[in-house]
């Protein structure tokens, strides 16, 4: 039972890095665009949130956490939505090939955040490993009371605030997408851009803000994973980058729909950390376990693709850039 | 005196580069009529009404609604102005549902409230007699469903000016009937309507008015009930023009082509063509006219076997020489025709997209007939390069070298390239489809020259044309088209214009019974 619980939790925080990264590119995937920059986004996202709080902690007399966190959040968002502005003004402004520009931007994330990242852990002296310690723990701050409810309060009390925050914007999204009007016109424009211009939506202005924000939601997936998960240091051994793979394989898992990325994240997690529970793994073996999130993910596209359900598929013209036609 | 009219376009002037769509073209549409624009493939008729539904903006021109001089130059001032258009190619979202579809871009509330739409769809139909369930998904629905829906759209925009373009194109005859009935509901409750259209019954059944565009002009309107089709086919095809096109008699016609009960179904299971039944003769040239898409692309993929036609359907190939069996082509696939020894040369509509490749060089073109010549891993390159050259001498494409990618020759010049490259294979029957469009005239009597070659040399040519002046003046015999039916095969020496025209236009009563 302890042992559950603990696959179920340490699933719960792999979940929610991936849920974010998969959340924001959704959103930028229902506009059209596939930005195969999440990982970069990621690693921006993390870096931007290390970094803030590690000047703040530096600079502050008596810093206090909640400032720490405050701060750091509004850096990794609007450092992670700079990297989807980015990515939309060469793919919808210049049309670039999305593909190309989402992997350069992969590139330049995961290169740009590792050396700030490895100049922080050098300026940090000591063991070279810089620690943002007052706002991590202001980012995993939870409920002791709760949390020691039994397993129940192990299993749902935890966490830091950001494991409930990314299950409340899944929901909100999947409400935006298949309630609201403007969630109504950004799936149009996805689908099929040529319509939604004629029906008096401006492409370009929903293009731009889905991919931005999207990249916003997805960076958050970095600052997690930074101040919580590995609570609040450095590491360049890229774990971001195939955390970020791993956000994109969920996208489809999930069938572009938000509210099943929920329980899908916390599947991958599951199976991602199956190994460390299950007695007498060989080192090659557990690698192999390490695969599955991957394994089902090529079984689901194979599943959706032979099943032809049309709700299924991924925005008809994802991937394509819109002009207008001009004879 | 000006408030009876909805619409007047006056004096409108269209160009696109340097081809005139709309030359100076008048347009009047009273209240509560349903008029018909009326005219052959390329007279503009479309071109017109995008600009009056605010897709192109006109060069020059005025344009009046209920009296007022109105600037219109998006889609969003149309529907203010209450115009709405019913394109050819529906714009819906297939994986919404009809009301999310008619909220599209609508400004309201946060959230979309479907109950509303939903009621508010229901009123319209009730009034006027359509059906639409707002909650199915357009993925689901008929094409006739999807395009009431795109009507109920325009309605539910507050539309009463309606442009309809060839809106029974892809109806069967009771949902024309149906369609009909309800432009009848929406005349009478006050509603205008122009209905673009190339079917003369329709244009007869339906409309009050009807106006005739040719080629881009103005030609005339006229009161239905005072026009028979007759007068319109005469307004629409206009007078004949001598061209001087070569033409002998074929010298001891074969049968080469047996084309029987041939049907075509396109991905959306719409039948593009109907049980053709067709004869081509080896050193003759087959026309083939019809307006376009009735067909003609669907029959010479079928031939090239491209096209996959319902089973029942054949083709059957005779070789040279009365002896030697017939086979069925129909099944086989390119590769496997001339696997066979059968050459057949296709000269398609879309050059640069089906006949040529557009980034290579002219005689990167010819290998892609003959990358399979020759034993050696490596492609052979002299023989190409001689045929490109050829190529170039014989047929004066003027190009910079044969290394030039052909999509940076002029339209003439990828012509030639192309067609060259087709006669080289000493083929055994030739199509080509629309094979002067865009050309010259120079270029477009090399072409006809080309052409008359072949079926000198015993090649069974079939020219699917849109020209009815060239079809009648370069073709022996001419097949005539019309909604994916052969109306009939008339004699290219003795028949007239009207008459081309007239099977073009009457798929009438004659070719359904």
């Amino acid at each position: 039972m302890t042992q559950l619980i603990s696959l179920l939790t340490s699933a719960i925080v792999f979940g929610t890095v991936i849920l974010y990264g998969a959340l924001g590119e959704i959103i930028t995937e229902k506009s059209g665009n596939l930005n195969l920059g999440v990982p970069g986004i990621m690693y921006l996202g993390g870096i931007a949130g290390i970094a803030t709080a590690f000047f703040y902690e530096m600079y502050a007399a008596e810093p206090i956490g909640a400032v720490g966190l405050i701060l750091s959040f509004l850096a990794a968002f609007l450092a992670s939505a700079l990297g989807g502005l980015v990515y939309a003004f060469l793919t919808i402004t210049l049309r670039a090939n999305q593909n190309v520009t989402g992997l350069t931007l992969t590139i330049f994330g995961a290169g740009l955040a590792n050396l700030f990242g490895g100049s922080l852990n050098a300026l940090a002296g000591g063991v070279g490993q810089i620690s943002v310690a007052v706002t991590s723990r202001a980012y995993r701050a939870y409920s002791h009371t709760l949390a020691g409810l039994g397993w129940v309060g192990q299993l749902l009390f935890s966490f830091g605030f950001m494991a409930y925050l990314a299950i409340v914007v899944a929901l909100l999204a999947s409400w935006f997408l298949n309630r609201s009007r403007v969630g109504l016109n950004l799936r149009a424009v996805g689908e099929d851009p040529a319509t939604a211009d004629a029906a008096g939506i401006n492409v370009t202005l929903y293009k731009y803000l889905a991919t931005c924000v999207g990249a916003g939601i997805s960076g958050m997936g970095g600052l997690y994973y930074a101040m919580d998960y590995i609570k609040g240091t450095w590491s360049t051994d890229g774990t971001i980058e195939a955390l970020g793979w791993l956000a994109v394989a969920l996208v489809i898992f999930a069938t572009w729909k938000p509210a099943r990325a929920i329980w899908s994240a916390y599947l991958f997690g599951v199976l991602y950390w199956a190994y460390n529970y299950i007695a007498g793994l060989s080192r090659a073996t557990i690698e192999l376990f390490k695969m599955l999130p991957y394994v089902v993910t090529i079984l689901v596209l194979v599943a959706v693709s032979m099943r032809h359900s049309r709700e299924a598929q991924p925005p008809r013209s994802l991937g394509l850039s819109y002009f207008r036609e001009e004879r | 005196m000006a408030e009876e009219f909805a619409v007047r376009m006056v004096n409108i002037t269209k160009t696109f580069g340097h081809v005139t769509a709309n030359d100076k073209v008048y347009l009047e549409l009273h209240r509560g009529e349903i008029l018909s624009l009326l005219g052959e493939n390329g007279s503009g008729k479309t071109t017109l009404m995008n600009m009056l539904s605010g897709i192109y903006f006109p060069d020059s021109g005025q344009i009046y609604i209920n009296g007022r001089e109105v600037t219109i130059s998006s889609p969003h001032d149309a529907y203010r102005l209450g115009i709405g258009m019913v394109h050819q190619h529906f714009k819906l979202v297939d994986v919404l549902t009809a009301a999310e579809n008619i909220a599209l871009g609508l400004p309201g509330g946060l959230v979309v409230d479907r109950k509303a739409i939903g009621a508010r769809v229901r009123e319209i139909c009730d009034r006027y007699g359509f059906s639409v369930d707002p909650d199915k998904k357009v993925y689901d629905m008929s094409v006739s469903e999807k395009q009431t829906l795109e009507i109920v759209k325009t309605l539910y925009r507050g539309a009463d000016i309606l442009i309809l373009d060839e809106p029974t194109a892809v109806l069967t005859p009771q949902e024309t009937e149906t369609l009909f009935a309800v432009m009848r509901n929406m005349r009478a409750d006050g509603k205008s309507i122009i209905i673009i259209t190339h079917k003369l019954n329709e244009v007869l059944e339906i409309s009050d008015r009807v106006t005739v565009l040719r080629k881009g002009e103005y030609i005339g309107d006229m009161d239905t009930a005072k026009a028979d089709a007759r007068a319109l086919t005469d307004m629409m095809v206009g007078r004949t023009v001598t061209l001087n096109i070569q033409r002998d008699l074929p010298v001891d016609p074969q049968r080469r082509l047996e084309i029987r009960n041939l049907t075509v179904k396109d991905a959306d299971g719409v039948v593009r063509l109907d049980d053709i039944n067709l004869d081509v003769y080896a050193g003759e040239i087959l026309g083939v006219a019809g307006v376009s898409g009735c067909g003609q692309k669907e029959l010479l993929e079928a031939i090239a076997g491209l096209q996959p036609a319902v089973s029942g359907s054949s083709i059957k190939y005779r070789p040279t020489g009365r002896s030697g069996p017939a086979e069925e082509l129909l099944g086989l696939g390119p590769r496997a025709v001339s696997d066979r020894g059968i050459r057949l040369a296709f000269v398609p509509e879309d050059r640069l997209g089906m006949g040529l490749v557009a980034s290579m060089n002219i005689a990167g073109n010819m290998m892609l007939k003959e990358y399979r010549a020759g034993k050696s891993p490596l492609v052979e390159r002299r023989h190409p390069y001689d045929m490109a050259r050829n190529i170039v001498r014989e047929l004066e494409v003027v190009t910079p070298s044969i290394e030039t990618p052909v999509r940076q020759l002029s339209g003439g010049n990828v012509q030639k390239v192309l067609v060259g490259r087709e006669i080289a294979m000493h083929p055994t029957v030739l199509m080509s489809a629309y094979a002067v469009r865009g050309l010259d005239i120079n270029t477009s009597y090399t072409i006809y020259r080309l052409l008359n070659e072949q079926k000198k040399a015993g090649v069974a040519v079939i020219y699917v044309g849109e020209d009815l002046d060239v079809l009648l003046q370069l073709c022996d015999r001419i097949a005539v088209l019309c909604g994916g039916r052969l109306s009939d095969i008339v004699d290219g020496r003795t028949a007239t214009k009207e008459q081309v025209g007239y099977l073009m236009t009457n798929m009438g009563k004659e070719a359904s019974a």
